[in-house]
């Protein structure tokens, strides 16, 4: 079985983010970057297949800068078998939908019979590309998995609003985005670190996959206008004194206010 | 000169930082609470291959050098597991050095890949009472038995580790002629054999997951081919080994000043006395921004050292620089963090009290810094010798 994981390099979560001179994205300059968290479960998910299913091949794509090799470096670390990169400045600034689509690309180049994707991404939060590429692949797809099995078929556990699970079955090829925390991520070992170095990472440009003007910032359709930190402090109110004053003076301002 | 940043390296950093990440302060702080040796940090240390970074490839090792041991032990370190998270680690990880340089094929093929793999506790046998800056002092006896074994009787002091050792690297006189000095000395991979051993912990100051123990030996047999290299050679070998353990301790000690600045720094930012951050306090901003600077500069001598040990350059002048300085370091950051926190420094709830007594041992031990002193005095500056 082959599968192809998506993931995507994003500031970490320990990063200090200031946002950039433009007002549209966040400064990249000098600060740490890591594994989207919910790629960390989607990498362990099909990491543990291929611990049980001998023969199983994990490839992990990625698209961005050459400080991606990074992250590419650490999945292969943890076990995955190639990489491939799609490392080309035409693919800056794509929004949901362009990355769907150089995804989708080399999805058909590779045809897995599984991909997994994190649920959504620790920056964008859009939750968009998973189910794009499924569209565009004309796959089954299922979101927000908690748990994973294979049987033959795939067997989904997924999270929905107010606690419920609902369990889905698919057949592949399919698509399953993750929810963080479905499953103990592995770290890389010294062997995983030393193993990585002869594994392949295989660079690819917008164009090689075919995809030249149809993706990048000129081709998206969602742009961001502004990016700012809403000013603290609006509308609120410090109360100050002791456990006892701070309680009437807050029950008072909830009768002030009608509230109650 | 090249100082790009390197990509193992910092994929060994990050994979040592996210298994540290999983210990927490609280974690060490219950250890060093309960004189509890950290079992289950050693055993994820030992799943990830840490330990047996620096053993060779062909014995189930790593094969790295010290540079790539110095950054794994300096993560642990400032992952706020101070001492007693490298202590727990460091014996095995280095200590074997001279059985990979000078050991029989097949001591290493006995002892190299268990060790590897985390299985084999390794303690450090050399400290005795009458004998520690001053080796040649020695007086622990290995005495042939007539059968190429020996007999092992004597006192060590501090051997680290000993109540959870298998196997103790031991330095013992094999020539008892009062002039044989140095050259009666020899090195053994011996059995901590509890029927002819007595290990008593001893009460310390602090680092006190991991206890350093009296060890008495009575008549503790040793098979011949324990021995490490050739009789009368130990201290000589032992000799190789200084310069990497020096170098290791070093990244140590920066990894303790660096947590304790990390801490002292977030408290000062966000600790208000008088309407304003401390921080605001150039009295307390400017003793963090030395410390900050004191590490730095210790860490490229760490790094320095392990780049020219690692390529068979040369390493003494820089080894030995980089233990000072980073002592130093180490010590002025935990002493300034506990400043910083002032009452709550003293407290142990915010645990810079614990990195400020570890950090006190990285001044004294495994060599002291007058000794470091001596080295530069004596054989960098060519002064004449004190002893
Ligand atoms: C927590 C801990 C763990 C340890 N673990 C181990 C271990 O695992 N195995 C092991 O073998 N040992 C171990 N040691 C022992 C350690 O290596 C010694 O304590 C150290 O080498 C100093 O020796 P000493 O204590 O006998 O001091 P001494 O030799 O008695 O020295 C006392 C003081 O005099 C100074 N001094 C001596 N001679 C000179 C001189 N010529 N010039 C200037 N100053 C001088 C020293 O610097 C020191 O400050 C450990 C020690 C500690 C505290």
């Amino acid at each position: 079985m082959k599968i192809m994981v998506c993931i995507k390099q994003v500031p970490h979560q320990d990063a200090r983010l200031d946002v950039n001179g433009a007002g549209t994205w966040i400064q990249e300059e000098n600060i740490k970057f890591e594994i989207n968290p919910y790629d960390q479960n989607a990498l362990e998910a099909a990491l543990q297949l291929k611990d049980k299913e001998a023969g199983t091949e994990v490839v992990v794509v990625s698209i961005g800068p050459e400080r991606v090799t990074q992250s590419l470096r650490t999945a292969l670390g943890m076990g995955a078998d190639r990489a491939v990169h799609v490392k080309d400045g035409a693919a800056d600034g794509s929004d949901s939908l362009g990355t769907a689509k150089i995804l989708a690309a080399v999805a058909k180049a590779e045809s897995p019979d599984l991909i997994f994707a994190g649920f959504m991404s620790d920056d964008g939060n859009l939750a968009a590309t998973g189910p794009m590429l499924a569209t565009l692949l004309g796959i089954p797809h299922t979101t927000t998995a908690v748990s994973f099995q294979k049987n033959g078929a795939i067997q989904v556990e997924r999270e929905l609003e107010g606690g419920a699970l609902e369990v889905v079955e698919l057949n592949t090829p399919c698509l399953v985005t993750t929810q963080t925390g479905m499953n103990q991520v592995r770290y890389a070992s010294l062997k995983g670190i030393m193993a990585a170095k002869k594994k392949p990472i295989d660079v690819k440009t917008v164009a090689d996959l075919g995809l030249a003007g149809q993706v990048g910032a000129d081709a998206a359709k969602i742009k961001i206008e502004k990016l700012y930190t809403p000013p603290k402090g609006q509308g609120a109110e410090i109360l100050s004194g002791s456990v006892d004053e701070v309680v009437g003076k807050l029950v008072g301002k909830i009768k002030e206010l009608g509230l109650l | 000169m090249d100082f790009t940043p390197d990509e193992d390296h910092e994929a060994i950093a990050d994979a040592v930082r996210r298994v540290c990440a999983d210990f927490s302060d609280d974690y060490w702080a219950q250890c060093e609470r309960d004189h509890r040796f950290p079992t289950e940090f050693y055993a994820r240390m030992a799943e990830g291959g840490w330990l047996g970074i620096a053993i060779p490839e062909e014995y189930g090792g790593g094969g790295r050098g010290i540079a790539e041991a110095a950054i794994v032990l300096n993560e642990v370190a400032k992952s706020g597991a101070a001492m007693n998270g490298c202590s727990a680690l460091h014996l095995t990880i280095f200590g074997l050095n001279p059985v990979v340089k000078f050991g029989s094929e097949r001591l290493k093929r006995a002892f190299l890949p268990r060790a590897a793999a985390g299985e084999l506790h390794v303690a450090f046998g050399v400290t005795e009472p009458d004998a520690g800056t001053d080796t040649s002092r020695i007086s622990t006896r290995a005495d042939a038995d007539g059968h190429g074994n020996y007999v092992v009787n004597g006192h060590k002091i501090w051997t680290t580790k000993a109540l959870e050792s298998e196997v103790v690297l031991l330095l013992a006189r094999t020539d008892p002629r009062p002039d044989a000095r140095f050259k009666g000395l020899s090195l053994f991979l011996a059995d901590l054999d509890r029927d002819h051993c007595t290990i008593r912990p001893i009460p310390k100051m602090g680092r006190n997951a991991v206890a350093s123990c009296e060890v008495f030996y009575d008549a503790m047999p040793v098979e011949g081919w324990r021995l490490v290299g050739k009789e009368g050679e130990g201290f000589t070998q032992l000799l190789h080994g200084f310069n990497p353990e020096r170098i290791l301790l070093a990244a140590e000690a920066i990894g303790i000043g660096e947590v304790a600045l990390r801490r002292a720094v977030s408290y000062a930012k966000a600790r208000e006395v008088f309407g304003r951050p401390i921080g605001a306090n150039q009295s307390i901003a400017h003793p963090l921004a030395l410390a900050h600077v004191q590490l730095r500069a210790a860490w490229q001598m760490v790094m320095l050292a392990a780049w020219r040990y690692d390529r068979g350059l040369d390493c003494g002048e820089a080894a030995n620089t980089a233990k000072y300085l980073a002592a130093e370091a180490s010590w002025f950051a935990a002493d300034r963090a506990v400043q910083t926190l002032g009452g709550m420094g003293y407290a142990s709830e915010h645990h810079v009290e614990r990195y400020f007594r570890e950090a006190r041992l990285q001044r004294i031990a495994p060599v002291s810094q007058e000794m470091t002193l001596n080295y530069v005095a004596q054989t960098v500056l060519g002064l004449p010798r004190s002893y």
